[in-house]
């Protein structure tokens, strides 16, 4: 029944008695107590351990041990302290308080963990046992039983004998199982045709996102230059902004080339979709010297003078043109709404 | 001695209730065998402990709220700004709760852990075979668990709604929109309408704190309960077999080491985030679906994604008024399937291939099974590419590359990387192993020169130890095929048959390739110098074809096929 051990331990001599006795040692008896006899199946292992620490090695370990806890006792108590000195809040105290509590917060774990490891190494004795293993399935007895028991269960349930119940038990558990699916429905409303048209409509005017204010060509004279435009009503509407954001850009004369709209620009200003069509990221880099568009998700890479064709990158279409007109008091608007959904490519577009 | 009175007291309390003593003392002398690769787990699962406890302090101030608050905190940059309450309460848990920034960076730095952990896991338990029966199914959790922590990544650095999470959640409303027939329904569903609506953020929310978690959870759970009754793998060693498990007891030595590599862990953690600042949401400013600053990353595991979304040409079809956008759809979901469908079905498909359908429990060292070393690293390849390429912007910056040219390199790199990188681990996995074969023939080299009577030098080398033999002599063997078409008896064995026959046939030479174990000891020619660079010469071209005796040839059938086993016999001297 014992034939445990341990090695690199030496075994104290048994006794009548439990209370010497070191972890995994043969038990003296079937006791009734915790200390159980150990299971049959283990042995010593074929290595070779280095010999248990000896007292003084242990001895000397064990203070360092403790001066590990000591220090992280320290360290958590500076944690603490930490938290309850510096309770001002302004930029350089949040770093400053980050420092000290993740600092201090640190140092405590780092030494408890050194402690335990040093406790482990040098303190305890070496320890390997072995323990056989048996194959995870179980004996043909016991296999045997399970069917038979499992058999005998469907038989008397009738789940085999009565197809009755069991067609009716399956026809009333598929409903049963999509009701959960069906309730998910009202997650959110069905897309329709709302992918395909943006808030832009005829003489809106374009506003420039951030100061809000319409824009006329005059304003806006310098060649090379890129704004944000917002449809006028809609700036701090997330829903509509995320389809019909604009940029709009000042060429110099005849750099707009087809296939660019001439009628739907205004004195050499282009105004594009911002939404990238590739998966929707805004397309917010524009390099002057190319006449570049690129959106900095995914780097796809639109020609601005050239109706913002795809030069590179993974969208397959250009950036959707919105044509443009001035107004009565000259400021610039849409003629109409963009022409094609804009932003990423989508099932239900053709 | 006071134990005893606990033990006497406490532990007879509640023994008397719970008949704990049998089996808690089984649980106390479970062995816990030892190599610095089994920690991986572990570092997974601790990091997952600080996710649990720091997020815990963070639900209690974050507000999960989309609604629009004008800010006027602490952090006056932003004063007067425009935001979502989710937005406000971080930026709040940032600078006016003492301790929240370091809560909310070791939040995200243990979530970085855990999912490199995960991955370094991972890799461990493929490329040691621990995956084999009878742990297929704990390999399927462990993918499921892989799989639900990068969601949780995703939908976690997503929940601050500042410009940078807004930019992963337009990416992910597009790519959901890209998927043939249900996408656009998929999408509304997901944000309660257009992006990004008024509902995403809660919603993510809840998934994050309650649904994947409580997953999470379960499945580490059952992760470890079938760990714990099947008990460990062990790499070799001496007096380790496959019928045996040898290590240090759980307690106390196991439960003191792992509870200092616990403390390591958090330690380690703490320590990055007080020093190593990670997502200064108050850097990005809230989110404004207008906005978007160059150079935005995602964190370390949707790298791979971008990458994929990144060198993906634009191929889109339009066909019958529907449009099948190929340059979205398939970066986002044909990498992640390969390399997860792929991993979830290895195990079978080796098994099938090998006919090895026995326990194992003796890990393989990585250069013992060549072949499927060179497909884990040709996966590890693909997904370093594609990872690669995701940070292609900031390198092009750094290395003054341009831009396009990066892509382009990264679009022949994902099919010509991964092809060497098969090529040249097996070439490394048979070299160790023909460099083992000859420590075990020729002994290890102590470095020690001796001058012969005759004037000759040689060095002296020592045989290897026990241990070191046992170790080098470890070999997967596999069972041998059924008797192919050519056998003696003429009928090909049930499922050797057909195509299907043929090609398992050809996939087991290829996946039990290894240079032959047996055949360098019969030749036995143990000197004492081997030349450098000789191979070891066996010079077994021969008796190939005449199908493989079991007995004889257990480690594969690619005899005469390397160079390196075809040279004459005895390069050395004899002693």
């Amino acid at each position: 029944m014992t034939d445990s051990n341990v090695h690199g331990q030496h075994p104290e001599p048994e006794g009548p008695g439990a209370p010497h006795r070191v972890i995994g040692t043969p038990s003296p008896a079937e006791s009734r107590s915790m200390l159980a006899p150990a299971p049959e199946e283990e042995h010593p292992p074929a290595r070779e351990l280095p010999p248990a620490p000896d007292d003084e090695h242990a001895n000397n370990a064990a203070k360092l041990v403790a001066a590990c806890f000591i220090l992280a006792m320290l360290a958590g108590l500076g944690f603490i302290a930490c938290y309850f000195i510096f309770n001002d809040h302004s930029l350089s105290a949040v770093t400053r308080d980050n420092l000290a509590l993740g600092t201090t917060m640190a140092l405590a774990f780092l030494l408890l963990g050194a402690g335990a490891t040093i406790w482990v190494r040098h303190v305890m004795p070496k320890v390997e046992i072995a323990e056989d293993r048996h194959p995870l399935r179980s004996s043909d007895e016991a296999r045997a039983e399970f069917a038979e028991t499992f058999k005998e269960g469907a038989d008397a349930s009738g789940f085999v004998k009565r197809p009755l119940i069991r067609r009716s038990l399956i026809a009333a558990t598929v409903p049963v199982a999509l009701a959960p699916i069906v309730l998910l429905r009202d997650l959110g409303p069905l897309p329709y045709k709302s992918l395909d048209s943006t808030v832009w409509r005829k003489g809106m005017r374009l506003i420039v996102y951030g100061t809000n204010r319409p824009i006329t060509p005059a304003e806006f004279n310098t060649p090379g230059s890129m704004i944000t435009i917002a449809p006028e009503g809609f700036q701090n509407d997330f829903d509509a902004m995320a389809k019909a954001a604009v940029i709009i850009i000042k060429m110099a004369p005849g750099q707009l080339q087809p296939p660019t709209r001439m009628n739907w620009t205004v004195n050499d200003i282009v105004a594009y979709s911002k939404i990238c069509t590739h998966v929707g990221c805004p397309a917010a880099l524009y390099e002057q010297t190319t006449h570049h568009i690129l959106c900095p998700c995914h780097q796809s890479t639109f020609d601005a003078t050239r109706g913002a064709k795809v030069l590179f990158g993974p969208a397959t279409r250009p950036l959707p043109q919105l044509p443009i007109t001035t107004n009565a008091q000259g400021y610039l608007v849409a003629q109409s709404d963009f022409r094609e959904p804009v932003g990423p490519s989508f099932w239900e577009r053709s | 001695m006071s134990v005893e009175k606990g033990l006497e007291g406490v532990g007879t309390w509640l023994d008397d209730r719970f008949t704990g003593a049998k089996g808690v003392r089984y649980l106390l002398r479970k062995i816990f065998p030892d190599h610095w690769s089994f920690l991986l787990g572990e570092i997974a699962l601790y990091s997952f402990i600080i996710l649990l406890l720091t997020g815990t302090f963070l639900t209690f101030f974050f507000q999960p709220s989309m609604t629009d608050v004008v800010y006027h905190g602490t952090y006056h940059n932003l004063d007067g700004v425009h935001m979502s309450e989710a937005y406000a309460s971080t930026l709040n848990i940032s600078f006016d709760v003492r301790g929240g920034l370091l809560m909310r960076q070791i939040h995200h730095w243990a979530a970085d852990l855990f999912v490199a952990a995960i991955l370094a896991h991972m890799l461990r338990v493929f490329f040691t075979g621990a995956y084999r029966k009878p742990r297929e199914v704990n390999w399927l959790i462990g993918i499921t668990l892989f799989t639900l922590a990068l969601l949780e990544g995703l939908f976690g650095y997503s929940l601050p709604d500042d410009l940078l999470s807004g930019a992963g959640l337009r990416i992910t409303e597009g790519v959901l929109q890209s998927i043939p027939v249900v996408g656009t329904y998929l999408a509304f569903f997901l944000f309660g309408g257009p992006y990004p609506g008024h509902v995403i953020i809660p919603r993510l929310y809840i998934l994050h704190v309650l649904l994947i978690p409580g997953l999470l959870l379960a499945l580490i759970t059952a992760h470890l309960f079938i760990m714990t009754f099947q008990k460990h793998t062990q790499m070799p060693g001496k007096g380790r077999t496959n019928a045996n498990v040898v290590g240090a007891p759980a307690y106390p030595y196991f439960a003191a080491k792992t509870g200092a590599f616990f403390f390591f862990t958090f330690g380690a953690v703490a320590l990055a985030s007080a020093f190593a600042q990670i997502n200064p949401i108050w850097l990005y400013g809230p989110n404004n679906p207008v906005g978007i600053s160059a150079g935005s990353q995602p964190d370390f595991y949707m790298g791979f994604l971008e990458g994929a979304l990144r060198m993906m040409p634009a191929w889109q079809w339009v066909v019958f008024g529907h449009t099948f956008a190929f340059n979205v759809f398939i970066p986002a979901l044909v990498p992640l399937g390969l390399i997860m469908t792929g991993a979830a079905l290895w195990p079978f498909i080796e098994q099938w291939v090998t006919g090895d359908r026995r326990e194992h429990h003796l890990n393989d060292r990585p250069r013992n099974a060549p072949t499927r070393t060179a497909i884990g690293m040709t996966t590890v390849a693909f997904y370093g590419v594609l990872w690669i390429e995701g940070a292609n912007d900031v390198i092009a910056d750094h290395f003054d590359i341009p831009l396009y040219t990066t892509t382009w390199i990264a679009r022949f790199a994902i099919f010509l990387v991964p092809w060497a990188t098969y090529v040249i681990t097996k070439r490394i996995c048979l070299g160790l192993q023909r460099m083992d074969l000859r420590t075990l023939d020729h002994g290890v080299e102590t470095g020690i020169i001796r001058q012969l009577p005759t004037g000759e030098f040689v060095e002296v080398t020592e045989p290897p130890s026990d241990e070191e033999r046992v170790v080098l002599e470890a070999r997967p063997d596999y069972p041998a095929l059924p008797a192919g078409g050519e056998s003696a008896e003429g009928v090909p064995a049930p499922g050797m048959r057909g195509a299907v026959g043929r090609l398992r046939e050809r996939a087991y030479k290829v996946v039990t390739e290894s240079v032959p174990l047996e055949d360098a000891h019969a030749n036995g020619h143990g000197d004492g110098h081997a030349i450098e660079g000789n191979g070891h010469g066996n010079g077994h071209g021969d008796g190939h074809g005449d199908g493989h005796a079991p007995a004889a040839v257990p480690s594969g059938g690619t005899e005469g096929e390397h160079p390196g086993s075809e040279g004459s016999p005895g390069q050395g001297e004899e002693h």
